[in-house]
């Protein structure tokens, strides 16, 4: 039997302490706050329960909230999707794990065609978040990997939300958990405990709207659009950009792939001439086709340059470090992209 | 034991049911049946937009299974998920012929408002959920609907209907494994009509029967004879039962078979006429009924005639009616995507053509 805590532990009130927090404690932080906010918000994922989680982000909740609140599943992504469905048709607020973001691709079919469309159906809506680690860098090969946005981003009826920045994180996770329609939510691994991205966080509640990019890097020169861990690998860039050839370079943070921010990424555009679209996710049918099509759409006079693009390869994810590195976007390419664009 | 004295003229009535009750479940086969008649009529007519699927010798245990959940109008009663061959559930939990007739013609003030079709609808107050056509995903629907339904500590029970040719998909499994985990009360009704679209069962299972699935899943199991209308009532009964008394899930498997193509279109090449001719000739729910209800001296000739002529006058009324109802606007296509509003129309669509809003 798990032991029940009735105090809620350090680990989580570490924004009340004004305590800098990591992205992971960010998330946990919100997803525990949201939970005692609503008592209809409840948790289910392989191994979440009594052990936490496999990244342990749901540390310490099933102890505190109690098991029929965190729910540890069998392995079944369609199951426990489905039965977050069922219960969002009762009025609950399911947030469901995956316990690595590859594995949504077993739940691909009720997510697109059940929870998509259920509002669409006249079923009502599906106030579901759909939360996982995702991404590279961290030698999970071709199934701990993956950036699996693409393949949800053609269903209307979703959201999804990347976040960069613990502050983010949190205020994300509340606003997915908050809204009235199905948000997948993903995390990135890789960023998860980095120190650099340890902040403080306000004491008080917030949320960061969902839908709304945010201005990470002012520029003049060159707009870098981009999203999740290559913000990061972007503000290097800017920064040896900065050093080494005195350009002024501009990164919006998507925050939020869809409904992708036409506005901030038209506005960014308007003022550079010059855009850059970098991710993380591999190339053909990638997002950065989408952004780049509505640009030429409603900024086509604006531009200076023809758009570009750095991603990963046309591969599955590769395992091995010398495979994996060539395999994933670094710094050094969005330099020599940066670079011929600004020599355009 | 002394011989029971009965009634020269009543048996008595099995499962606690009453005669109202029986007329009530011989009123709602009917209606079943008829109002897929005039679909019928319609869909020759050109009135029904897309497919027409039949129930043909399915009504029985579609309502008799129904008719064992608690049905409330205030969305407090049992809920159920039906298929598409299970329009007299959806009639016994309280949808209305006048919503499907408008559902099958595409009409706007359909419950789906021209969105899905023919019984792919929902209300949660009546206490049903439209399925959808990738086969197999609500019974892990179900299962969470159920689970809230313990979580909250609520009396109430889910039935999901599933064909035997869904129970080979995943969705099935992980619902049903999902549910009987945390012992939801959830009835899985697995349908056996013998033909998934062309597809017999033997190519679907190696399985002899679909109950042999049930201890695999640690859930209870019941087969029943699906064109007997009371005993899978009774089945039914004893499964919401157990579900609302905290036993669990329990599979019942429904016998029966599939008389009409999966829909207007399939011409059942695949089968031999004299199968279904056989059927319909010996084993039809309605008829077997009206034989249980005529010989057990519960129902005269007189009532359930007055009950089909009553059927026919409203469903005419009903249709008439249905045909005057107006198709959706077009930019009905825009709503309910998303809670915040409409999503955008293509610039090609507003008057005139404005590029700028690309």
């Amino acid at each position: 039997m798990a032991t029940v805590v009735n105090e809620k532990p350090e680990a989580v009130r570490m924004s009340e302490q004004g305590k800098p927090v990591t992205l992971l404690e960010a998330i946990r932080e919100g997803i525990w706050e949201e939970m005692e906010r609503d008592e209809r918000v409840f948790l289910m994922g392989e191994d979440i329960g009594a052990y936490g989680g496999a990244f342990k982000v749901t540390e310490g909740m099933q102890q505190y909230f109690g098991a029929p609140r965190v729910i540890d599943t069998p392995i079944s992504e369609i199951g426990f999707t489905g039965a977050a469905a069922g219960a969002a048709h009762m009025g609950m607020r399911p947030v469901i794990e995956m316990q690595f973001i590859d594995f949504i691709s077993c739940a691909y079919d009720m997510i697109t065609n059940y929870v998509a469309t259920s509002r669409y159906r006249g079923s009502g809506p599906q106030p579901i978040v759909i939360r996982g680690p995702s991404g590279g860098y961290v030698r999970g090969g071709p199934f701990h990997s993956q950036n699996p946005e693409a393949a949800f981003f053609h269903t209307p009826g979703l959201k999804i939300v990347y976040p960069s920045t613990a502050r983010d994180a949190k205020g994300l996770i509340k606003a997915a958990i908050r809204d009235d329609d199905p948000v997948l939510f993903f995390e990135h691994k890789w960023l998860y405990r980095r120190p650099q991205l340890r902040e403080v966080l306000p004491a008080e509640d917030y949320v960061v709207p969902i839908g709304k990019a945010r201005t990470h890097r002012e520029g003049k020169d060159l707009s870098i659009v981009t999203y999740a861990a290559m913000v990061h690998k972007s503000e290097e860039a800017a920064e040896i950009l900065e050093k080494e050839d005195g350009l002024s370079v501009e990164i919006i943070d998507l925050r939020t792939l869809l409904p992708l921010d036409e506005d901030a990424i038209l506005e960014s555009v308007k003022k550079t001439n010059r855009l850059l679209v970098v991710h993380e996710d591999t190339r053909t049918g990638g997002i950065a086709g989408e952004i780049a099509m509505r640009v030429n759409e409603k900024a086509f006079e604006w531009l200076d340059a023809p758009i570009l693009r750095v991603t990963a390869l046309d591969a599955p994810i590769p395992y091995s470090p010398p495979l994996e590195d060539y395999f994933l976007p670094q710094t050094e390419d969005i330099v020599k992209a940066a670079r011929h664009l600004a020599n355009y | 034991m002394a011989s029971r004295t009965r009634s020269p003229r009543a048996a008595a009535i099995p499962h606690g049911l009453t005669r109202e009750q029986l007329l009530e479940m011989y009123r709602l086969v009917r209606l079943t049946r008829s109002l897929e008649e005039k679909l019928e009529n319609l869909f020759r007519q050109s009135k029904v937009v897309g497919g027409l699927f039949r129930s043909l010798g399915q009504e029985g245990e579609s309502v008799a299974t129904a008719f064992a959940l608690r049905r409330r109008t205030d969305g407090t009663g049992d809920m159920l998920s039906p298929l598409i061959r299970n329009l007299g559930s959806m009639i016994t939990v309280g949808a209305t012929p006048a919503e499907v007739v408008r559902q099958y013609m595409a009409k706007g003030d359909s419950p789906a408002r021209g969105k899905e079709l023919n019984i792919h609808f929902t209300d949660y107050r009546r206490g049903f959920i439209g399925q959808i056509s990738p086969l197999g995903d609500l019974v892990p629907v179900m299962a969470g609907v159920t689970l809230t339904f313990k979580q909250r500590g609520e009396d109430r029970v889910g039935m999901v209907y599933i064909g035997d040719g869904a129970t080979s998909t995943g969705a099935f499994h992980e619902g049903i494994n999902f549910a009987a985990v945390q012992r939801c009360p959830l009835v899985v009704v697995v349908e056996n009509n013998q033909w998934a679209y062309t597809t017999p069962t033997r190519l679907q299972t190696a399985a002899k029967s679909f109950v042999d699935k049930a201890p695999g899943y640690g859930v209870a199991a019941e087969k029943v004879d699906g064109n007997d209308m009371l005993a899978v009532y009774g089945a039914a009964r004893r499964a919401v039962d157990r579900a609302r008394a905290g036993e669990g899930v329990t599979l019942i498997e429904v016998a029966t078979y599939r008389r009409k193509g999966h829909a207007q279109h399939d011409n059942q090449s695949y089968v031999d006429p004299a199968e279904i001719d056989r059927w319909a000739a010996t084993n039809d729910p309605i008829d077997r009924y009206v034989v249980a209800l005529r010989e057990n001296g519960w129902a005269s000739a007189d009532e359930l005639r007055a009950v089909d002529e009553r059927i026919d006058a409203e469903l005419d009324a009903t249709i008439a009616e249905a045909e005057t109802s107006p198709l959706p606007e077009p930019e009905e296509a825009l709503t309910d995507v998303y809670a915040e509003g409409p999503v955008r129309a293509p610039w090609t669509r507003h008057t005139p053509a404005d590029p700028t809003l690309a």
